[in-house]
């Protein structure tokens, strides 16, 4: 248990040091947000209707340019054969570390979200069930993805690949995400009905993605 | 001539640090004069028929969207004597002024905004004035992010004022264009400034305080460059430790490890 805490802390400690570049994805998230209105125009009636896609999009993205460092600084110093070999069981090291880049890479999003809402025109509770559904969605993201990084690492091709692997998994996520924001806004829907599929993804995806990312990195490094 | 020779002297860094020791009291007391002077006066100031007491925010607002220009253009000269005159302080000033600069645009964005909210019934408008100066906060934070991505200064430093240069050359490209681009779908903006000219009244703490504003600059850019000068100091204090520790504690280390990335290299 200690050295799992141990490894949480110093992936945290790592990912907000300088040449860390976890802030990096809230600048990102940060720019394509604001990218958005220039290729849809400064209408605030619209930008309001469309503001929870774009701020999902946005975080779907910003999450999956800030995976590509989960495993592979780890490879390249050889820390991460170090983690394999260890007597902590693979599955739980790859959970502490998703939750560790989720603290350090996805919690920071969230608390972006109200002032990206802001430019985005959305009202108070329009913002609060975003940032709400981003809590929710966002470890699903993670620890999906985290898959689709270990297998990039273990083939030493990182970028592209892995948003080609990852994206398609991301969109039930993304599916129920904007749907139960969009449920506050406008919807027939009541919220608790996406809301609770989408906390069950993340659930199922807290379950699968830590045994998928251990097998993908027991079989690729050799 | 006589500018360049007190540049060269500057080179040395502790005769900097010996004088900026000396101005900085100075600099900090006539900053502290002047703006205790414009707040008295924009306190004093009429309020406005139409924006009633809301206009004193003015007398904030205008000084930071003025300087969170006036910083970029002291980072491009800063990046213009990193590369083209190799000034050992020229770096220091670029990062140390990429902060304050991102924290004046900020004051603009915000105070713009608090502005905004009485006067156009919005905190935000993607109005073209006010998404130019949100675009240059995004430049900045994309600045201090390199700066923050490489861990060797004098590396950052290159990379960095290539950055700072681009930025100085499209920023008026970028303005431009978001003009065009509110013109296009938003032919008439909410934000009519009024184009009456500025009474007396208004004039004159708007510009006591543009005065303050920019010795407040003046005053904690060179108190940050201090501090960028020391830290450097300690960073390689500590790197020396740390190669003496390592050479006392292990003969071979320094050997093997040349070695290993002499390994990484080949493979």
């Amino acid at each position: 248990m200690s050295a799992l805490s141990a490894l949480i802390r110093r992936d945290i400690r790592i990912a907000l040091r300088v040449g860390g570049g976890a802030l990096i994805g809230v600048l990102f998230f940060l720019t394509v947000t604001v990218l958005m209105p220039f290729a849809v125009g400064p209408d605030l009636a619209l930008l309001s209707r469309l503001g929870p896609a774009i701020l999902w999009l946005g975080a779907l993205l910003a999450s999956l340019l800030t995976l590509d460092r989960l495993f592979t600084a780890d490879h390249e110093d050889g820390s991460l054969d170090l983690i394999v070999m260890s007597r902590t069981p693979l599955e739980l090291a790859c959970a502490a570390k998703a939750l560790a880049h989720w603290i350090a890479a996805g919690l920071p999003l969230i608390i972006a979200t109200p002032v990206l809402g802001l430019l985005l025109n959305l009202d108070g509770t329009a913002t609060l069930a975003v940032a709400a559904t981003l809590l929710a969605g966002t470890p699903a993201l993670t620890f999906t993805g985290m898959i689709g990084a270990a297998l990039a690492v273990t083939l030493h091709r990182g970028g592209l690949l892995l948003a080609v692997l990852v994206l398609p998994l991301s969109i039930p996520v993304l599916i129920f995400g904007v749907a139960a924001s969009q449920a506050v806004i406008s919807g027939p829907l009541p919220f608790g009905t996406p809301f609770s599929i989408l906390c069950a993804l993340s659930l199922a995806s807290l379950v699968i993605g830590p045994f998928a990312a251990a097998a993908s990195l027991r079989h690729g490094l050799d | 001539m006589k500018l360049t020779e007190t540049l060269t002297d500057l080179a040395n860094p502790t005769r900097f640090l010996a004088l900026t020791a000396r101005i900085l009291p100075w600099l900090a007391g006539a900053t502290a004069i002047l703006l205790a002077i414009g707040l008295y006066q924009s306190a004093m100031a009429p309020d406005d028929y139409q924006q009633g007491a809301t206009v004193k925010i003015m007398f904030i607002h205008v000084p930071n969207a003025w300087l969170s220009m006036f910083v970029w253009g002291v980072m491009s000269v800063a990046a213009l004597g990193t590369l083209v005159w190799r000034h050992p302080l020229a770096d220091v000033a670029a990062k140390a002024a990429a902060p304050i600069g991102a924290a004046f645009t900020f004051l603009a964005l915000v105070t713009g905004s608090l502005w905004g909210r009485p006067m156009w019934g919005t905190y935000w408008e993607w109005d073209a004035r006010l998404t130019s100066v949100l675009i240059l906060f995004l430049m900045y934070l994309g600045l201090i992010a390199l700066w923050r991505a490489v861990e060797d200064p004098s590396r950052a430093a290159r990379a960095a004022a290539v950055l700072t240069l681009v930025g100085a050359i499209n920023i008026p490209i970028i303005k431009f264009s978001v003009d065009w681009w509110n013109t296009l779908h938003q032919p008439a903006s909410v934000l009519r400034m009024g184009g009456s000219t500025l009474d007396k009244a208004f004039l004159w703490p708007l510009l006591v305080m543009a005065i303050a504003f920019s010795l407040l600059f003046i005053t904690l850019h060179l108190a940050a460059m201090r501090n960028e000068i020391l830290r450097r100091r300690v960073r390689s204090l500590q790197m020396m430790q740390a190669s003496r520790v390592s050479f006392i504690s292990e003969p071979g280390a320094g050997s093997r490890e040349a070695g290993a990335s002499k390994e990484i290299g080949a493979a």
